[in-house]
C-alpha cells in the first residue's frame, strides 16, 4: 500500500524551541485521519510541513511521493484549508470560484456550483458577510473543487457551532465517498472526530505519541480492574499505558494483541476518548521501555 | 430503502451498529430480497460517518450472504434471515425468568446479576475460543 505522508525523523525548530521533533510516520492513503493533540503541540506545524509552507529543519516529508510545495504538479494534489477557514472578505462568493478557477488547473467549476447550490449561498454575497458555517463550507468547496488527492484541513470545526460542524462533515464525507482522496483533519477535541476518522495521529509536546488505524487501536487496548496488584506482575504481553490504584483496587490501561484470559480481570474495552487521554497523561508522566515497534515513538 | 440510526452512547462500533441496524430490518421482514440499500454517499451525507465504515458493514453482510453489490447501481438484499422461532424464544424467556425470580430469591440485586452475566458471556465465549 503506498503511503499517502511519510515522514522520517522530522522535526521543525523555531529558533531554540522544537515545535515538532522525531516524527516519524507512514500512513496509508485513503484514510481520513485524525490529527489530535492539546493546542500547541504542533498539529498547524506538521500541515504546514506537509502542505510546503514550512521546511524541516531536520528529517524529510514525503507527500504523495512527492516533496511538498515542490511545483505546481505537487501543489494541485494537495489541497489545504488553514486554520479559521479563512476567505477574503471582499470578495464574492462567485469571485472566489473564479479565482479558483484562474489559479488551478484541474478545477472543476460544475462540482463548485453545486456545491454553493447546495449549501444555499447566493453567487454574488460577499464572504465577509457570510456566517462562520458558511464561510467553513466556501474555503471546503475552493479546496475541494481543485480535485486534490489529499485535503488537510487544519483545526476546521473549532469556530463553528454544532449544526455548522455536522453539515461541515457532512459535506466532507460525501467527497471522500465520491472522489475517494485522503484527508487530514486536526482538532484538539478528538470527540469531533470520532465519527469520521479511521487513523488517528495523536501529538503531544512535538511528538508523536500515537498513531494507527483507529480500530486496530480500539481492538488492542483494554481496560482491566481487579482486586490491587502490582503492574510488574501482568504479563509482559501488556503494555501498561495508565494505571490507578487504591488500598483494594487496581485499574490499568494495557495494550496487547493477546486476549486477556485471566478471570481476575473485569475488562471493558475503552473508547477512543479514554485512550486518548491516557496517552496524553502517559506524555506528561513517561514511563521507561516503551515499545515503538507498537507505534508509540518514545 | 431503510434510512439508518446512530446511537453514540451504545459504545457499539458504528459499522457494528448499521450491521445489526440491517440483520434486524431483514429479522422484521421491513428488508427483503431485492431491495436496495442506501449507498455509501447517501450515508455518509445524512450521518457524517466515515465512507469505509459504510463499506466495512457492506462488506460484513456480503460475507455473510445477506446482500451483493451490484456494479454501478449499489448494494441489494439477496439473502433472508430466519425470524427467530417464537416458540424458542419464548421458551428461553420463560426460563430466564425462573432463573431471575431465584435469583432475587437468594438475595442477589441488578449488579449482581449483572456481573454474573457478563462473567457467564466472558466463560463462555473464553471456552468457544479454545
Amino acid at each position: 500500500m503506498t503511503a499517502v505522508i511519510e515522514t522520517n525523523d522530522l522535526g521543525k525548530q523555531y529558533g531554540r524551541k522544537w515545535a515538532l521533533r522525531d516524527c516519524t510516520l507512514s500512513i496509508p492513503e485513503g484514510k481520513v485521519i485524525g490529527l489530535v493533540g492539546p493546542n500547541g503541540a504542533g498539529k498547524t506545524t506538521l500541515l504546514s510541513l506537509a502542505v510546503g509552507l514550512l521546511t524541516p529543519t531536520r528529517g524529510s516529508i514525503t507527500v504523495l511521493a512527492g516533496r511538498p510545495g515542490d511545483g505546481p504538479a505537487q501543489l494541485e494534489k494537495v489541497g489545504f484549508v488553514a486554520q479559521d477557514t479563512p476567505a477574503y472578505a471582499g470578495l464574492s462568493v462567485g469571485k472566489h470560484l473564479l479565482m479558483g478557477a484562474y489559479l488551478n488547473a484541474n478545477w472543476d467549476q460544475q462540482l463548485a456550483k453545486r456545491r454553493i447550490d447546495q449549501l444555499g449561498l447566493d453567487l454574488r454575497q460577499k464572504a465577509g458577510s457570510l456566517s462562520g458555517g458558511q464561510r467553513a463550507q466556501l474555503a471546503l468547496t475552493m479546496a475541494i473543487a481543485k480535485q486534490p488527492e489529499l485535503l488537510l484541513l487544519d483545526e476546521p470545526l473549532a469556530s463553528l457551532d454544532p449544526l455548522a460542524r455536522r453539515e461541515f462533515l457532512q459535506g466532507l464525507m460525501e467527497i471522500v465517498a465520491s472522489h475517494g482522496i485522503s484527508v487530514m483533519l486536526s482538532s484538539h477535541l478528538i470527540a469531533d472526530l470520532e465519527r469520521v476518522c479511521d487513523y488517528l495521529v495523536l501529538l503531544v509536546a512535538s511528538h508523536i505519541q500515537l498513531a494507527g488505524e483507529i480500530t486496530e487501536l480500539l481492538a488492542t487496548h483494554h481496560r482491566l480492574s481487579g482486586s490491587r496488584r502490582d503492574p510488574r506482575s501482568l504479563p509482559s504481553s501488556h503494555e501498561v499505558i495508565e494505571e490507578s490504584h487504591t488500598d483494594k483496587q487496581s485499574t490499568f490501561l494495557v495494550r496487547t494483541d493477546q486476549p486477556i484470559l485471566d478471570p481476575a480481570w473485569t475488562v471493558r474495552p475503552v473508547t477512543l476518548d479514554e485512550l486518548v487521554l491516557a496517552y496524553m497523561g502517559q506524555a506528561h508522566n513517561p514511563r521507561p521501555g516503551r515499545r515503538s515497534a507498537l507505534g508509540v515513538v518514545s | 430503502m431503510i434510512e439508518f440510526q446512530l446511537d453514540t452512547a451504545s459504545g457499539v462500533a458504528t459499522y457494528l451498529q448499521l450491521v445489526q441496524q440491517v440483520r434486524q430490518a431483514l429479522q422484521l421482514g421491513i428488508l427483503e430480497p431485492g431491495d436496495q440499500l442506501p449507498t455509501a454517499q447517501q450515508v455518509v451525507a445524512k450521518l457524517a460517518i466515515n465512507p469505509n465504515t459504510v463499506l466495512k458493514a457492506y462488506r460484513d453482510l456480503e460475507r455473510e450472504g445477506l446482500v451483493r453489490p451490484r456494479p454501478g447501481q449499489g448494494t441489494f438484499v439477496v439473502g433472508t434471515l430466519p425470524r427467530i422461532d417464537p416458540a424458542v424464544q419464548g421458551r428461553f424467556l420463560a426460563s430466564m425468568t425462573a432463573w431471575l425470580r431465584k435469583a432475587h430469591a437468594a438475595g442477589l440485586g441488578p449488579d449482581d446479576i449483572e456481573a454474573i452475566y457478563r462473567t457467564a458471556v466472558r466463560n463462555a465465549s473464553a471456552e468457544g475460543a479454545a
